[in-house]
């Protein structure tokens, strides 16, 4: 069978939401905020909410998400975006709010922000970005890096006794009562994707149901600040940070 | 019964990164020899015949190149 | 004949809120404003006029929400005093960038540092020549009674949304804690859908729907030509406040021969200075700025002529004056008195000030 004839759009089985632009992401080869982009997007596609979302990005990598989501968008001061989710959604009710946030913002600038958006029960997402680094400012090191880690402030690895220890923040939020769903997922495979479409759908939905806060962690990669090549990445991630941040559903009620 | 598939790369978005390559089942792609407007080298259907349109390469393509299509023969 | 209440100016100022529509409050406790939002959670406009009020963890996620807020075009405010207006200072510059509509009351208490919780007016330069980083103004009204406090948070509202630009109201902690009658307004119902549609549709985030594109409420922009545009086009923005929202008073000061120019509770202070001076012979009157940005610059400039001296008093070592200076730009002398650190002057003081200037 010639490829011309596979290549119809009756035959279409998968391709770029409409709800992703058509802009090219600024993002490194291989950057993890693609791919959890895309599945955001895929969920406001799929629930049909393009009109009734409203996304909060970050300081970090992911400041210009909003020139990749079409929906409308709030771009946030460091660390800050759960203060502003909790006032844009308990003044907007009847729309879905989430923040993205990685590592440094959320779980460093951010960490006072979050916890009491969350401990508060706000009806908000929160998709965290860990990748235990910080990639915007060059590769520096995060709350979240490894113990051992070399980074551009651990060059020779972060030390406990210098550098304090990698923090699972995921773990403390799932301890405040306002959190309904608190999960850790990743995106380096095609199940990885699928479950970690399937949680960040879980969470809009919550969203909605006056039940809390939803936290959805994807441990992923940053190639650039790790200094290796996408699949390398992959590999090291998989390696390396999940023996320490562990897979799955920490909080679900 | 038996399924063929085909994708179709952006290639002027495409960055190379390669996660397509490392999780394609039937080692259908492979990066190009020639270079993009961007410099990158770009995700190809090396092997056609291989691709069952699995849809595995564009779930983790990070910049949403890849469309996949596929028939059931 | 309306209703006359007699209240502390921080109760005005909280039903000021809930009866001009606005949508939210978010706030943080500090002495010597909280009975603003105490005065909000007695009342629970939530079940009445739909008014959200939320105490934050922190001045800095109080002033984050209110960016949270603006950004959906709702009418939303926060109260504070000094050391919160200090950690409120990034978010007032993101407010300011993204050119969102807010209000914020300082009611001003000594500094530096943790201070004194008693009243200065020692955050002009914080409030009117900055605070955060970055070339930005916010409109300042500076009210010298309690029924000011309740009048200006529609005031400030309505400046707030005519310019999309964060306004603050500049008190401090004598008018915040002192007892006077307030006439309660009509009350204003908050915004419908349709009406808040209507006037911040264009920009406000309500939802992106197929027949606009999406909105986006950002202070970034990395590219320096942009960000040179955008500046420029704050500072038409500004020239336009400074051109057509000007607001003063005076006292006495048609045949005055000697000006003095204060705002807030020293103005009301001055107020017994003149009226004693004038009993003694000297001819004394005052320029209150009501707006301190915008200031009343050609109306103190107008006034210069006519006078032998102006003394500029405050509750700060002397920030204010430098505008004033700067006005009268060496055509009469301008002196100053002030205490600070908390103490309030008196008016045989400030009296006694004014006369040893002029002897």
């Amino acid at each position: 069978m010639d490829i011309k004839d596979i290549i119809k759009p009756e035959n279409k089985v998968y391709g770029k939401t409409p709800l992703l632009t058509d802009a090219v992401m600024h993002y490194c080869p291989g950057c993890t905020h693609g791919v959890v982009h895309k599945i955001i997007a895929e969920v406001i596609e799929e629930m049909g909410i393009q009109d009734k979302t409203i996304g909060i990005s970050p300081v970090g990598c992911a400041v210009l998400a909003y020139n990749y989501i079409d929906i409308d968008w709030e771009q946030s001061a460091h660390g800050r975006a759960p203060a502003l989710a909790t006032a844009t959604k308990r003044l907007n009710p009847e729309k879905y709010v989430f923040t993205y946030q990685g590592d440094g913002d959320l779980a460093s600038i951010g960490c006072g922000e979050v916890m009491h958006a969350c401990n508060r029960g706000e009806n908000i997402v929160i998709i965290f970005i860990n990748n235990a680094i910080y990639g915007m400012t060059g590769g520096q090191m995060a709350p979240t890096t490894l113990l051992g880690q070399v980074t551009a402030t651990t060059p020779y690895g972060r030390r406990a006794d210098l550098n304090g220890y990698p923090m699972k923040i995921t773990e403390i939020v799932a301890q405040l009562e306002g959190t309904c769903y608190v999960t850790r997922q990743s995106a380096q495979n095609p199940a990885a994707v699928r479950k970690a479409k399937k949680a960040i759908r879980k969470a809009f939905e919550n969203s909605m149901m006056n039940k809390g806060t939803s936290f959805v962690e994807i441990v992923s990669t940053c190639n650039s600040g790790w200094k290796l090549t996408p699949v390398k990445a992959n590999k090291w991630m998989e390696e390396n940070m999940f023996p320490f941040y562990q897979l799955g559903d920490i909080k679900d009620r | 019964m038996a399924v063929k598939g085909a994708i179709v790369v952006d290639i002027e978005k495409c960055k190379g990164c390669s996660v397509c390559i490392a999780n394609c089942p039937t080692n259908t792609i492979a990066l190009s020899n020639e270079v993009n407007g961007k410099g990158f080298n770009f995700a190809i259907m090396a092997n056609p015949d291989n691709c069952t349109g699995c849809t595995n390469c564009a779930t983790v393509c990070p910049d949403a190149v890849i469309t996949v299509y596929r028939v059931k023969i | 004949m309306a209703e006359k209440i007699l209240m502390k100016g921080n109760e005005a100022i909280a039903y000021g809120a809930i009866r001009c529509g606005c949508d939210g409050y978010f706030g943080y406790p500090i002495t010597p404003q909280s009975e603003v939002m105490e005065t909000l959670m007695v009342e629970k406009p939530w079940e009445t006029t739909g008014m959200v009020v939320l105490q934050a963890e922190s001045e800095t996620s109080s002033i984050n929400m209110l960016y949270g807020g603006a950004c959906t075009g709702k009418k939303v405010m926060t109260s504070s005093s000094s050391p919160g207006i200090s950690l409120m200072c990034e978010g007032l510059t993101y407010l300011a960038g993204a050119e969102l509509p807010c209000l914020v009351v300082n009611v001003m208490r000594g500094g530096p540092g943790l201070g004194t919780i008693q009243p200065s007016q020692s955050d002009y330069f914080q409030c009117v020549k900055g605070g955060g980083h970055g070339d930005y103004h916010m409109i300042i009204l500076a009210p010298a009674s309690a029924q000011d406090m309740y009048d200006f948070v529609d005031e400030a509202f309505n400046l707030a949304f005519k310019y999309r630009n964060p306004a603050m109201i500049l008190s401090d902690g004598v008018i915040g804690q002192m007892m006077e009658k307030v006439e309660m307004r009509p009350m204003k119902p908050r915004r419908t859908t349709e009406e808040l549609l209507a006037e911040c549709g264009s920009w406000a985030l309500t939802g992106k729907t197929p027949d606009r594109k999406r909105n986006l409420i950002t202070s970034l922009a990395l590219e320096p030509h942009i960000m040179e545009a955008h500046n420029q086009k704050l500072q038409a923005k500004y020239r336009e406040i400074e051109a057509n929202e000007v607001r003063y008073s005076t006292y006495k000061a048609e045949d005055a021969e000697h000006l003095i120019v204060a705002y807030g509770s020293v103005y009301r202070i001055c107020e017994s200075v003149v009226d004693m001076a004038r009993e003694k012979g000297i001819k004394v009157g005052i320029l209150r700025p009501i707006t301190l940005y915008p200031y009343p610059e050609k109306e103190l400039d107008a006034l210069v002529p006519q006078m032998k001296s102006i003394l500029t008093v405050e509750m700060s070592a002397g920030q204010m004056v430098e505008d004033v200076r700067r006005i009268a730009n060496g055509r009469v002398p301008v002196n100053f008195y002030g205490r600070f650190g908390g103490s309030i002057p008196s008016p045989e003081e400030i009296l006694e000030a004014l006369e040893n200037y002029i002897k």
